[in-house]
């Protein structure tokens, strides 16, 4: 029970930490894609909402091609003197920030196009500089789609397998999250084990979405 | 004159459902191998197979639940047993048709030597194995350590693959700078395998038997039987050999 | 150079702007004109929120736009008041006028909080969330919110088109005393006719991106005049005030103003009727001598006729067919004849 409770944890540092990372990089995209009227928006967009449509097994190999020692990515952080990321925790964290990025990005366009540009532009009459009117105006109206982002994000992370499959090499408490455990026990046929492993994550991830929709949902 | 023309009906089901093609389970180790024996089977004039390859215990899974194959080429003796005596596959239809070879492959020309000693000189970062729960090539990787003395030792530097497949991308991606894999992965009939690979002698480790077996379901289909005939023919196990396994 | 001075130029595929005019430092210009005549474009790029390629702009001397600089909106002294309300939804009525004077240091602060509160009626609203307010309410706090960041120009795009027109009769009121009581010029965008009158001093007329033309609010209109007068007695049986000006005197009903204030009146030229002499035995109340000093082009039905009374311009439109009869031409004496009951609640403002 102590691997399964290191696989929840190991899951649980992972999904925050890639939720972080999300907010931080997902939240320029959304704003750029909900404010642009740049010829690039659709392709920008749509490579965002690649991992929607990729099976996790192939952008999971592919990641680990390109972080691998060949790879392009793996050149860069080996002369950043890094080493290379697959099998690694931060490997998982860069993976998953890229597997779960249309399930940040995506609920907060949505709420950026709909604040729209008069609040924005009745604070810059009002001498907020732009970030100032980005965390007291935009940050603030946006909130529903940013608590939506935040709660996919995390679920969607703890969920992800195929992508961790491939790039994790299964190392217990580096590696070896809680969707890859249940794998192992479903393919060992330890049915009894799986099923409380995945009782647990289905429960968890009804709580988790109730939670969204309860609250965007709530009737006025 | 009706009595007639009910047996032609019948006739014709029957050849009706012998015209169907063959379903075939294989252990993802084997697909290759096994597309190259459909092919031949064709060419002799047997019927036509369908092959889907993927993880021994999925096919487990998925025949307990009904799944519509008539044979199935496991990747280990454990799992067509267990069919057997849940009789869902044919009893007496069990067979050894490959025993798997096990060897320590690298990408790098020359970073394994002919008799494994990288293994204990330890000049690298990552060594990767299949699952030992899950996958039999796994299983006989951590034997083979263990005999070779190196398990406990090596095990921070291990990095597993869910499948042998996997663990072959680990390696071939160079990420892991060695592996454990199928020798028969490296093994492409007819040319050298790239890289430098060691063959795992045979004592160290229990061998890799891979059984097939003849599901429940194709207990009447003529077709199923003669594929798992040909499947122990001289020209069937030459090319089994041919692409690393005895 | 004080007040503004704006030359914009920029062409969008279904649009172009090309304006180039100027704005006191003090007291209110109108931008007027049609719908998709230009006037919002130009009113965001004085505020800098919008850009245009090839544009200058300064107010009192100081450059906003030229070819090589463009100071961001932020850093422009000007407030700006929206055609809606648009405070902030998630902020009360009092956090929606602190945002922006929060963001002036103290000491370059031009307005009290409080007077800024009282001037516009809102401090029984402090406490409310903005989405709770009515349109009038919202109005009257979004031009609070944007004195209290200390502006030295105001901008304001049609701040009574999203009202109904009780409203718009509250939201007047309280944009005079905003040009009255404070040194604060306005630049004021609208299609109103009404308003322009009530509020301007000067007009600029714009259309489809251009300035058509530019001057005082009086005898620049079509289709009216503007007089300003002075209230000199309430005929309380009546119900009739007698206003007065140096062409003259004429009764309006019930104006709201105390004796002794300035008002001022719009008079559409449509309510102005012209005699030779006189009349006697006629319901007209106003009757105000002048002469005409110019006529419209003659064609169609209804000519334009200029009158001067006694320094006053006056704007008569009657038919074609009466200047023939009366023989009207430049120079000739006539009467202008006025209805009281024409001189409507819109059609007075303070002055």
């Amino acid at each position: 029970m102590s691997n399964e409770l290191a696989a929840v944890w190991l899951t649980a540092r992972l999904a925050a930490m890639t939720t972080m990372l999300l907010l931080v990089v997902g939240t320029p995209i959304a704003w750029w894609l909900a404010r642009t009227r740049s010829r690039l928006k659709g392709a920008i967009g749509a490579v965002v909402a690649l991992p929607l449509v990729l099976p996790p097994t192939v952008l999971g190999f592919y990641l680990l091609v390109l972080m691998g020692p060949a790879g392009p990515v793996g050149a860069l952080t080996q002369s950043l003197g890094l080493g290379l990321l697959p099998f690694t925790f931060s490997g998982l964290v860069v993976a998953s920030v890229i597997y779960s990025l249309p399930f940040v990005v995506q609920p907060l366009q949505a709420a950026f196009e709909g604040i729209g540009e008069r609040p924005v532009e009745v604070a810059a009459t009002l001498h907020a500089d732009p970030w100032d009117r980005f965390f007291t105006i935009v940050v603030p109206l946006a909130r529903p789609g940013f608590v939506a982002a935040t709660v996919l994000g995390f679920a969607h992370t703890v969920g992800e397998f195929g992508v961790v499959l491939m790039i994790g090499g299964n190392i217990p408490g580096a590696t070896k999250v809680l969707s890859v455990a249940l794998y192992d026990h479903v393919e060992a046929l330890e049915y009894m084990q799986a099923h409380w492993l995945a009782g647990g994550m289905l429960i968890f991830s009804f709580v988790v979405l109730l939670a969204v929709y309860g609250r965007t949902w709530k009737p006025r | 004159m009706r009595f007639k023309l009910a047996v032609l009906v019948l006739a014709f089901a029957a050849t009706g459902a012998a015209a169907e093609s063959v379903q075939v389970a294989v252990a993802a180790n084997f697909a290759g191998t096994a597309r190259m024996l459909a092919e031949q089977f064709a060419g002799q004039g047997g019927q036509r197979l369908e092959l889907s390859s993927g993880s021994t215990g999925k096919f487990y899974a998925q025949i307990k639940n009904g799944a519509p194959f008539d044979v199935f080429l496991s990747a280990d003796e454990a799992t067509p047993l267990r069919l057997e005596s849940e009789k869902l596959a044919i009893a007496g239809s069990r067979f050894t048709y490959a025993i798997g070879r096990l060897v320590l492959w690298s990408a790098q020309p020359g970073l394994v030597d002919e008799r494994g000693e990288v293994l204990r000189k330890g000049r690298f970062n990552r060594l990767a194995i299949a699952n030992p729960k899950l996958a039999p090539y796994g299983a006989a990787a951590q034997e083979t350590l263990e005999k070779l003395g190196l398990w406990g030792e090596l095990r921070p530097k291990l990095v597993q693959g869910e499948n042998i497949a996997q663990t072959f991308q680990f390696v071939s991606s160079g990420n892991a700078e060695l592996g454990l894999v199928a020798l028969s992965q490296i093994r492409d009939a007819g040319k050298p395998p790239s890289g430098s690979y060691w063959l795992v002698p045979a004592p160290l480790h229990a061998p890799l038997r891979q059984d097939a077996v003849l599901l429940a379901r194709a207990e009447r289909n003529p077709a199923a039987q003669a594929f798992l005939a040909y499947l122990r023919s001289g020209p069937a196990r030459a090319l089994i050999r041919a692409y690393g396994y005895e | 150079m004080s007040g503004l001075q704006a030359r914009l130029r920029l062409a969008r595929e279904d649009f172009a702007l090309d304006v180039d005019f100027s704005a006191a430092a003090r007291g209110v210009t109108a931008l007027f004109g049609a719908s998709g005549s230009g006037k919002t474009t130009v009113l965001r790029c004085i505020s800098g929120l919008s850009r245009a390629p090839s544009g200058f702009v300064s107010f009192d001397g100081e450059c906003w736009q030229d070819d090589t600089r463009f100071v961001p909106p932020h850093r422009r002294a000007c407030g700006y008041v929206f055609q809606e309300s648009s405070l902030f939804p998630h902020l009360s009525v009092r956090r929606n006028l602190e945002y922006g004077w929060r963001r002036v240091p103290p000491g370059q602060r031009r307005l009290a909080f409080d007077n800024t509160v009282e001037l516009l009626g809102v401090g029984p609203l402090l406490e409310r969330s903005a989405p709770s307010l009515s349109g009038g309410e919202r109005q009257r706090v979004a031009m609070a919110r944007a004195l209290l960041a200390s502006p030295r120009l105001l901008l304001m795009d049609e701040p009574l088109a999203s009202l109904d027109e009780a409203r718009k009769g509250e939201i007047l009121y309280y944009i005079e005393r905003l040009r009255d009581e404070l040194a604060l010029p306005i630049i004021y965008v609208s299609h109103s006719i009404e308003e322009v009158v009530r509020l301007a001093d000067r007009v600029v007329r714009l259309a489809q991106g251009k300035v058509l033309e530019a001057g005082p609010v009086s005898g620049l209109l079509d289709g009216g005049s503007v007089i300003d007068t002075r209230v000199a007695h309430h005929d309380l049986k009546w119900s009739l005030t007698r206003l007065e000006f140096p062409g003259g005197a004429f009764y309006a009903p019930d104006v709201d103003a105390l004796v002794g204030e300035r008002v001022r009146v719009r008079i559409r030229a449509r309510d102005v009727s012209l005699a030779l002499s006189a009349p006697r035995d006629a319901s007209f109340l106003n009757v105000l001598a002048g002469v005409v000093t110019a006529l419209s082009e003659q064609r169609g039905a209804s000519v334009d006729v200029r009158l001067d009374v006694a320094g006053t311009p006056l704007l008569a439109r009657v038919t074609r067919k009466s200047v023939a009869a009366l023989g009207l031409a430049p120079g000739r004496r006539a009467y202008a004849l006025i209805k009281s009951v024409a001189i409507d609640r819109p059609s007075v403002g303070y002055a």
